[in-house]
């Protein structure tokens, strides 16, 4: 920084370069981010990223396909389901395999409770970032009972691995379907008391309302999705757009945004779980019995109990999961509406047992890209708002 | 859902019958390979058509097919906010032909094309700021291509003597291992080590 403080006619203050992370907490993660500063404004932001760079697209193409779905939980390791859906459809599309009615209502169900995890973490750790403390304390609460129903539901808390190719790994336990029901109930509670803190709060209104504006345009043209997109007030949604599994049933609304700021974003967020809370109460109420998985042994395991007494079950369960099933030679982009936004695979298949080629599409790649772009003129404090109003998660971008 | 994407295929084949070089639907999507020359008039034409209306640039991916003779392949996923509608187009390159760059028409195309770069080696002419960005500082070779191995070529880790991080070729505990669980009887088309000995001495092809 320029130590000329000299009298108030030759104060010229040089613009000064800074390193905003990768050991930040505001920063969401490992962001390194390189501001050009003229003071306190934003002249250019530069954002580092890679850090997290696990190659998960190259492991893939080494993995059978069964293997390769616990990549995807660990991806946005807030939202694991979601991802783990859009890559299940996309082997589902290639193969043409339908799963069984139960299997889709239990996905769009643990789908939506995906969104609520992940808006939970988003909006509560936006609130820390501008100076709110409490909402993170109590959306942890909430989290942590909706981790417990993914536990119940897959045996993990986080990494579920859950879904797969032609349906989900196993049924629900017995009990979940009320539990979950009595969660619906009283969380919209837990939702006007986090909304009573934060939305007309003074504060937080302070630091959000007018900030990391994004036109319509500026929006589409920068490959926003999700509620990044609506929040710019553009009514789009994969979920109604192009519905996929047993969204198209489902009667729920899209909330839309007028201004693009962080506000916006962060109410489009809030008014998405209390849709998802619509959805999952659907779910409950429609959910049909019959299988968890298509019935077919090259592609769904054996139940164990079956494997104990048939000899082909047995031959079945090995060959599952060592070779895998082949997925006919093709390509598709499949994408879902993860709570971040449109999460996509581009997925390459040769006719063999592993993929050729998975590309992933993360939505915060492209939000994170728009940094630059949204935070010049900003001040430094912003910027932490503006990272945090776009959800970002290292463990999609870098991959 | 595919008389539409027909239409639409057409649409773009008759407006570039020069630059197209094939459509094809599958799965319901459509995918249209495009002179890699025209790719950026094909993009603002895909943009700015009435018709068409992509407005927003999805995703930028780069596959590697090292047998073909241009072996990289770079395929942009469009979606029209407007249609609801998907197209794929497809450009072919090699290791030092540029692809010229799709950030005139769309802002978000920057990273995507550094990302391709970085892990692809596709080269973008004209990209205001080709620069690596998800691998590390210094990281020397494309990793998504066929001929990479898996394991890389070096690692890293802290040095307590010299009390910085340095580099190192990779040493691996134990080989790494791929293994082939592929049935001899169904999808094979490879040939197994032993095969030769049922053919007599003739060399394995």
């Amino acid at each position: 920084m320029s130590a000329d403080l000299g009298s108030a006619n030759e104060a010229t203050i040089k613009s000064f370069t800074m390193n905003f992370g990768p050991q930040h907490p505001a920063a969401h993660g490992v962001l390194r981010l390189v501001l050009e500063m003229n003071g306190e404004v934003i002249e250019r932001a530069d954002p580092h990223i890679g850090l997290l760079h696990r190659g998960t697209e190259k492991l893939i193409e080494y993995k059978t396909y069964i293997q390769a779905t616990p990549y995807f939980d660990r991806l946005d390791y807030v939202s694991p389901m979601c991802q783990e859906h859009a890559f299940a459809l996309a082997i589902e599309k290639l193969m043409g395999i339908t799963p069984p009615p139960r299997a889709q209502y239990i996905r769009v169900m643990f789908a939506e409770i995906t969104r609520i995890l992940n808006h939970l973490l988003n909006l509560t750790a936006f609130a820390l970032d501008v100076g709110a403390i409490t909402p993170l304390l109590w959306g942890f609460e909430e989290r942590e009972k909706l981790m417990e129903f993914y536990e119940r539901a897959s045996g993990a808390r986080l990494h579920a691995n859950y879904f797969r190719p032609g349906g989900v790994h196993q049924d629900l336990s017995p009990g979940l379907l009320e539990d979950i029901a009595a969660f619906c109930d009283q969380f919209p509670k837990r939702i006007d008391d986090l909304e009573q803190l934060l939305t007309e709060n003074r504060i937080f209104k302070q630091r959000t309302v007018d900030i990391g504006r994004m036109t319509r345009e500026q929006a589409i043209d920068w490959g926003f999705s999700g509620p990044m997109l609506r929040a710019s007030g553009v009514p789009w949604d994969l979920r109604k757009a192009q519905p996929y599994d047993v969204y198209g049933d489902m009667d729920f609304d899209i909330p839309i945004g007028k201004n693009g700021d962080c506000w916006d974003r962060y109410l489009v967020r809030m008014e998405e779980m209390r849709q998802s809370l619509r959805i999952i109460k659907q779910c409950i109420d429609q959910m049909p019995s019959g299988p968890h998985m298509v019935d077919d042994r090259k592609i769904a395991p054996p139940p164990r109990a079956e494997m104990k007494t048939s000899m082909e079950a047995l031959i079945h369960h090995f060959k599952l999961y060592t070779e895998g099933y082949h997925v006919p030679a093709g390509e598709t982009y499949t994408a879902v509406e993860a709570p971040k936004g449109e999460f996509g695979v581009y997925l390459v298949a040769d006719g063999s047992n592993r993929p050729y080629r998975c590309k992933i599409r993360a939505p915060g790649f492209a939000f994170l890209q728009s940094t630059d772009f949204v935070s010049r003129g900003h001040m430094l404090a912003d910027v932490v708002a503006i990272i945090g109003s776009m959800d970002i998660v290292f463990g999609e971008i870098d991959r | 859902m595919t008389q539409p994407l027909e239409a639409l295929g057409e649409k773009v084949a008759a407006a570039f019958p020069q630059d197209v070089l094939r459509r094809e639907i599958s799965h319901d999507e459509l995918m249209v390979g495009v002179r890699r020359e025209a790719i950026v008039r094909v993009l603002q034409f895909l943009r700015d058509d009435p018709d068409c209306r992509f407005g927003i640039l999805v995703d930028i991916c780069g596959v590697d097919y090292p047998e073909r003779a241009e072996r990289l392949e770079v395929v942009y996923n469009l979606l029209s906010l407007t249609y609801n509608r998907r197209i794929r187009l497809k450009v072919t390159t090699d290791e030092q032909t540029p692809v010229p760059s799709a950030t005139p028409v769309y802002s978000t195309a920057g990273w995507l094309e550094r990302e391709c770069w970085d892990l692809l080696g596709v080269y973008f002419a004209d990209h205001p700021d080709l620069r690596r960005i998800l691998t590390d500082y210094g990281f020397e070779g494309h990793p998504l291509r066929k001929d990479f191995p898996l394991t890389g070529y070096v690692e890293v880790r802290y040095d307590e003597e010299q009390k910085r991080v340095i580099y190192e070729p990779v040493k691996l505990k134990q080989e790494f291992r791929s293994f082939d669980f592929l049935s001899p009887w169904e999808g094979m088309n490879a040939i197994l080590p032993g095969d030769e000995k049922a053919a007599g001495e003739d060399k394995p092809t």
